[in-house]
């Protein structure tokens, strides 16, 4: 579904990807960790051209999208859905409108469709009752539920996901997990960059570790957790675990 | 009993005698027309530069459109709005013989415009770039993006600074006099010419501005509150 063939990204002299060569299939549930500073938000990031790649190729559905004009970025981005860490709601609008301003902006759904599929994942995400209320008066779990919602209104093929619990109180934490559970149970393709290793541990069908723009060891979770074989790795678990 | 007979002859002198209190309703008139048509111009001119520059610090775009947007900002901003009048009325139009209420209004409109545009620029660039993110995540496109998600978040946070502009404005067409149009500043001038009494044409111009003044500030903390609606925790 996705394949990266040596990508690299660069801020000026910084070279934060180094050379990424990687392909995630249709329904596969990636989690991607590693220290802070070691390119994975980047690399997420460069998925959906939120960052645009110094070089290399990023191929979605057949097409390499760092290639792609303005407009056809814009059209694959609908099938990307992106959740950020710090939710990125829009202030001035409801929760329903929060989801339902893309989809009948761009035109794919009716006013009415999209109030009707905006209800459908409010229940979905347990939260119908807040469809009127405004971001500012829900809690950041509930935030971050809603930003989910939002993402899967476009109907997307590929959920990305900038560690999302993050900015969160721990306990909200657990509520936008089990959501993401949920997803994954769903069936949806995944990429995750997150520090929850019980999420990654639960739900990843793949664990990919990236220390300083390299990805230095992935596999399934039994075995990236079980048998770490990378010394940086066994370091950075024996920390955080 | 002498101050209150005396205040009455100058009210009445000033005032009522040939109907002067008319050349203040009839220059409050004029101000009024000026200062609405120059909003109107200020805030679609100074959007569509706001737009442009921050289109150009967000993105690299537009660089020559920046550029004279640049030159504008500049030249508008460093000199004098009367000098500016004099020019497009002595210079620009000199040669022909047009409506000197267009002139001020073009004068005026595109002296605000260059406010205008600072403003709602910064307002713009204030927004958080997470909301530009959220809104191409989702595949809108930078003007849709533009349009729904930033332009309105900005201009609810610079309402009270476009609202001080435009009180500003509304005050600065005094000066709109030098060429010789009528507004409420001259038609104060106008009574003193005849009557040689200041003291109360100049008290009654400064009164009429104020009460428009505190008119439309009490307009804007209203709109104010509504628009904050949603940021109540």
């Amino acid at each position: 579904m996705i394949s990266v063939n040596n990508l690299n990204k660069s801020f000026g002299e910084l070279h934060i990807l180094k050379n990424i060569s990687e392909h995630i299939s249709k329904g596969e549930k990636v989690v991607i960790i590693g220290p802070s500073g070691s390119g994975k938000s980047t690399f997420l990031r460069c998925l959906n051209l939120m960052e645009i790649p110094t070089s290399g190729e990023i191929v979605f559905d057949g097409v390499d999208i760092t290639k792609a004009n303005i407009k056809e970025v814009n059209l694959l981005r609908r099938k990307m859905g992106m959740v950020f860490q710090h939710f990125n709601l829009f202030p001035h609008l409801t929760i329903k409108k929060n989801i339902t301003l893309a989809p009948v902006k761009l035109g794919i759904m009716s006013k009415e469709q999209a109030d009707k599929r905006a209800m459908e994942l409010l229940e979905k995400v347990g939260l119908a009752d807040k469809a009127e209320q405004y971001p500012t008066q829900i809690s950041g779990g509930q935030k971050q539920r809603i930003a989910i919602a939002r993402s899967l209104a476009m109907n997307p093929e590929v959920m990305l996901f900038d560690e999302p619990t993050s900015a969160l109180d721990p306990e909200m934490v657990g509520e936008v997990l089990n959501l993401m559970k949920e997803l994954a149970d769903d069936g949806m393709t995944m990429v995750v960059v997150t520090h929850e290793m019980g999420f990654a541990r639960e739900v990843a069908s793949r664990v990919m570790f990236m220390e300083d723009g390299n990805i230095l060891e992935q596999g399934s979770p039994e075995e990236f957790f079980g048998n770490p074989k990378n010394p940086r790795l066994k370091e950075f678990l024996s920390k955080v675990l | 009993m002498g101050i209150i007979n005396s205040f009455k002859d100058s009210f009445y002198e000033n005032f009522i005698v040939d109907d002067r209190w008319k050349y203040l309703t009839d220059g409050l008139k004029n101000t009024l027309l000026i200062t609405f048509l120059a909003v109107i111009i200020g805030i679609i001119l100074g959007f569509v530069i706001a737009i442009i520059r921050a289109t150009h610090d967000k993105t690299g775009k537009m660089k020559i459109l920046n550029f004279f947007a640049k030159i504008y900002l500049t030249v508008i901003r460093g000199t004098p709005v009367v000098v500016q009048l004099l020019i497009i009325y002595f210079v620009i139009f000199g040669s022909v013989n047009i409506n000197k209420i267009f002139v001020a209004v073009l004068a005026f409109g595109l002296n605000s415009a260059a406010y205008v545009a600072e403003i709602v620029r910064s307002g713009i660039m204030s927004i958080d770039n997470g909301q530009f993110e959220a809104g191409s995540s989702l595949g809108l496109s930078y003007r849709q993006t533009m349009t729904s998600i930033i332009l309105p978040q900005a201009f609810k946070n610079v309402l009270p600074a476009l609202a001080n502009e435009f009180i500003v404005l509304l005050k600065e067409t005094s000066v709109a006099g030098y060429i010789a149009i009528a507004d409420l500043t001259k038609g104060g001038d106008t009574i003193i010419s005849q009557t040689f009494n200041p003291f109360l044409p100049l008290i009654a111009v400064a009164c009429i501005y104020l009460v428009m003044v505190m008119f439309l500030t009490h307009l804007i903390t209203k709109l104010e509150r509504r628009l904050a609606k949603n940021d109540k925790r």
